[in-house]
């Protein structure tokens, strides 16, 4: 454990949540973590303890088991981007607030930078890269094409991901519905309104089991 | 633009087939399905992560700096002291350390480890108080100017006044893919660089200066990128500095991408402008004055002189006084039509505030003094704004200033008026046609999610009577043809005419070749419908690929260039908005019911990114309105809000009715096109200041309109214009 370095970079130069979630150690035990929160987890259930060095990790992505060999204060994020070189989710507040680096976690939508990698293990993680095969497009991303719902595209693959986990749910949503479910999603071009007529598209035009 | 016929000359509008439709993004595919890769993505071989070690004051001395214990990190390839003991560091963030290591967490680690002390030095942000700047001699006045009699003018009895207070803070550009690069500089000496990049084929020479290399050496890539606003045109200390770090670690690639909070903190900011402002007209409306005295900042160099009055610059005796303010704040950059949107608040703000005293409509208002707004815009404005007063549906809408309704929601429509040069930049592009009908655009421009690739597709698709999928378009790498930067709102302009001229002259190459087996001259051929053809006669012609194949071996390959034979781009457009809102007189919560935007950019190459454009023009428009602030800590000049909690970007709940009109046809096609990212960025802070003073009677001063001015000026606790 390395909880004497922590604080000494606590007192140094304020402390990352990085530095935090590596000085807290991570005890596993099964797959409970994400669920209840992993201070929580930490204390309810001790468990093995992994890391804080290197450890090896196998993650469930687009139905394939990726085995990782990271340091457990890697976040989901930037062990699809730094690991995995699966660069679809983006890092752009990188604390959960912009939505850029949507996946799908068991089917529901997941900040990826604020989960720690270890945290999914055992979990089903979709990324838009699993989606569809590359050079297709699935519904929802067809509608952002045709109805211009992006400019520079950075923060297009988070909304598909949050568009296409709504559609899923309710495949006939309403205008403040759809707003309701892409307000975890900022975008800084404004292609909002593309968006909110990409949604009706899909709405009006697909059904259920072809959303993704 | 030309009067007389010329061989480049755009296609008339019963011939366009492409031009001025509306179609999808070429790219579209790539970037919705999270195929696209950005700088942000680049993960070449052996990829080293570079961290910054950023000073946390707002000003200070450097008086050690220890990087030994972070060089011991093990991981650690490369630390570097970017600013030396002894160095004065004037904001927040700057850099003093570089680092890379094998993974972006030992980075961190050893970057803590840096020991830095400094010294500290007075700070002063405050720069919304003149007299404190003033008194911190922190100001320095770069206008004073006047022309006729104002005083006179304000002194004569039939004129109404209207004096005020208006202003906007220092705001961000908050790009989605932050700044940053991945470089691999090597003794060759080879330097490749993906960089988020507004200006791919500039960067070469500034990183070559720097770094002591031939420029030939640099190549700089950029093949999407998330967002730039006019702050991503230069080669960053982080961008010298990754790729110094690459050469110390023996070539291996570096990568650095700024943090969020990096990313607002040094990364560009749009200044800020307050100003009173004095204006004056006889009672029939007729502007005769305008007095203001502004003050701004852009950090620790100031800011440029803002446009004032703007528009209506014919204003007969105008006063004109501007200080540039200086603080400790991270610099300004070029952020999105620089200097317009803070004059169009005071501006219009002040024109709405004289036109309620004089109980006007303001368009009619404005209309009355169309003749103070220099030419050619004058004619656009009389065009667009009653297109602006129907969809808005003004009549039905518009009341007199604070007669918004009797409960305690309030609703109240502004409108605003704008300009823009754009003009169409320096730009090279070379066209290759295949002898296989494969086609091919290559230039060294960027695509900052404008739609510039897709632009290019249609202008070569259209002059070679292709399909768009039948061109391929290549760019976003500076060993393309020189394309200038894209800023000004002058890429459309630039890459459109270069690809215009290269295209007829390759298809007039291919004409040559191809006339003897039509047996006709070459000047009696066109091309249309894939195929190349006797004018006007399908039945003598040959497929595209049957043409193509007379090339034999050898391929057409034509250069295209901006500025050229023929005027194909112009400078000048104008606009107009219109903001209709609802205000909570409890809350103060201001709700965005609808807004309107009639725009002219000359020719439309592409109808729906075109559109796009304003949409999202309006949208960032309603953020800055609304809710954007980069806030600086009186004490400390720490930003407080570098993050995006904080620094709030509008989400899709904010938005509302949003209706845009693109100007075409007659007097618009013929200019050619001329530029559209930044005039409709413009209005929209005016706009909806004047709908807020419309719904609920008193000015709020300055934007962001948040809850808490809205009822401050209802309390008559901010001391703005009222009527």
């Amino acid at each position: 454990m390395k909880r004497k370095k922590s604080k000494k970079a606590q007192s140094e130069s304020g402390v990352s949540r990085r530095d935090f979630l590596r000085g807290a150690g991570v005890a596993v035990s099964g797959s409970i973590l994400a669920g209840e929160g992993l201070l929580h987890a930490t204390a309810e259930s001790p468990g093995e303890v992994r890391g804080p060095g290197e450890t090896k990790i196998v993650l469930r992505i687009n139905g394939k088991a990726e085995t990782l060999t990271l340091e457990p204060r890697v976040t989901l994020l930037d062990a699809l981007r730094n690991h995995l070189d699966m660069t679809g989710a983006k890092r752009v507040c990188d604390r959960g607030t912009c939505g850029a680096c949507t996946v799908m976690v068991d089917g529901k939508t997941a900040y990826a930078c604020s989960m720690l990698a270890i945290e999914a293990e055992g979990r089903d993680i979709t990324t838009i890269e699993g989606l569809v095969p590359e050079g297709k497009l699935t519904p929802v991303m067809q509608a952002f094409v045709d109805n211009d719902a992006q400019q520079c595209g950075f923060c297009t693959p988070g909304f598909v991901m949050a568009m296409t986990a709504l559609m899923k749910r309710n495949p006939n949503p309403t205008p403040a519905e759809v707003d309701l479910a892409l307000s975890g999603n900022l975008c800084r071009c404004g292609t909002y309104h593309g968006q909110k007529l990409a949604a009706m598209q899909v709405a009006k035009g697909v059904a259920r089991e072809k959303i993704a | 633009m030309a009067t007389t016929p010329c061989k480049y000359d755009w296609p008339a509008a019963s011939d366009r087939k492409l031009i001025g439709k509306r179609i999808s993004r070429i790219d579209g595919p790539a970037k919705a399905s999270g195929r696209a890769r950005y700088t942000y993505d680049t993960n070449p071989p052996g990829l080293l992560f570079g961290k910054i070690v950023r000073s946390p004051y707002a000003h200070v001395r450097i008086t050690s700096i220890d990087i030994s214990d972070a060089q011991k990190v093990p991981g650690v390839k490369a630390v570097r002291i970017i600013q030396n003991e002894g160095t004065e560091i004037q904001w927040e963030g700057d850099e003093i350390v570089g680092i890379a290591a094998t993974s972006e967490e030992i980075a961190e680690d050893a970057a803590r480890k840096v020991k830095i002390e400094y010294v500290h030095l007075p700070v002063f942000v405050a720069d919304a108080n003149l007299s404190a700047a003033d008194q911190a001699a922190r100001t320095k006045v770069t206008k004073d100017d006047q022309q006729g009699d104002v005083e006179k003018a304000f002194q004569d009895p039939d004129a109404v006044i209207s004096e005020g207070f208006y202003g906007q803070p220092v705001i961000c550009h908050c790009c989605l893919e932050s700044h940053g690069t991945v470089v691999i500089f090597n003794d060759t000496p080879s330097v490749k660089v993906w960089q988020t990049t507004q200006a791919v084929s500039n960067n070469p020479g500034q990183y070559a200066e720097v770094l002591k290399v031939p420029a030939s050496s640099v190549e700089v890539i950029c093949q999407n990128m998330g967002g730039g606003f006019g702050s991503k045109f230069q080669v960053d200390r982080w961008g010298i500095e990754c790729a110094r770090l690459s050469h110390d670690a023996g070539g291996a690639p570096v990568k650095i991408m700024l943090e969020r909070a990096a990313e607002l903190q040094v990364a560009g900011t749009r200044p800020s402008l307050y100003g009173h402002i004095k204006v004056a007209a006889k009672k029939d409306g007729t502007l005769t004055a305008w007095q203001s005295e502004s003050w701004g900042t852009g950090g620790v160099a100031g800011a440029g002189v803002p446009p004032l009055p703007y528009v209506f610059t014919g204003i007969p005796n105008q006063k004109i006084k501007y200080t540039a303010v200086s603080t400790n704040t991270g610099g300004a950059r070029a952020w999105r039509a620089p200097n317009h949107p803070q004059s169009a608040v005071l501006t219009m703000g002040a024109l709405d505030d004289l036109a309620a005293r004089l109980n006007m409509d303001p368009i009619e208002f404005l209309t009355k003094n169309i003749e103070l707004a220099p030419e050619p815009l004058r004619k656009y404005y009389l065009d667009e704004l009653p297109i602006a007063r129907q969809l808005s549906e003004w009549n039905k809408y518009w009341h007199p200033r604070g007669q918004g309704g009797s409960g305690p929601v309030k609703r109240g429509l502004g409108v605003s008026v704008h300009t823009w040069g754009g003009r169409g930049h320096n730009s090279t592009c070379n066209v290759t046609i295949n002898a296989d009908g494969s086609v091919e655009v290559a230039l060294g421009s960027q695509d900052l999610g404008v739609g510039t690739r897709t632009v290019i597709n249609i202008v070569a698709a259209e002059t070679l009577g292709l399909p768009l999928e039948a061109v391929s378009v290549k760019l976003g790498d500076s060993r393309y043809p020189f394309s200038g930067a894209s800023g000004g709102s002058t890429t459309v302009g630039g890459v459109s005419s270069s690809t215009r001229r290269g295209a007829v002259d390759a298809r007039d190459a291919l004409f040559e070749k191809v006339a003897p087996s039509l047996g006709v001259a070459a000047d009696q051929l066109e091309c249309a419908n894939g195929r190349v053809q006797v004018k006007g006669n399908s039945a003598k012609s040959l497929t595209w690929k049957q043409a193509c194949a007379k090339l034999g071996t050898k391929p057409i390959q034509v250069t295209g260039k901006n500025p050229g034979e023929c005027n194909l781009s112009s400078s000048g457009v104008g606009g107009v908005q219109i903001a209709d809102v609802s205000v909570d007189t409890e809350t103060g919560i201001v709700k965005m019911n609808r807004m309107v935007a009639v725009q002219d950019c000359g020719l439309v190459i592409d109808l729906k990114t075109a559109e796009s454009q304003v949409f999202g023009a309006m949208i960032m428009g309603i953020t800055y309105s609304l809710f954007e602030e980069k806030i600086a800590d009186a004490q400390t000049g720490k930003t407080l809000n570098a993050n995006m909690e904080a620094y709030r970007l509008a989400g899709i709940g904010d938005i509302p009715d949003l209706v845009v009109h693109m100007m075409t046809g007659p007097g618009y096609d013929e200019r050619g096109p001329v530029g559209l990212a930044e005039p409709p960025t413009v209005s929209p802070g005016a706009a909806i200041s004047n709908a807020v003073a419309n719904a609920i009677g008193v000015r709020v001063p300055t934007i962001p309109l948040t809850p808490d001015k809205v009822l401050a000026a209802l309390n008559g606790n901010e001391k703005g214009a009222t009527a």
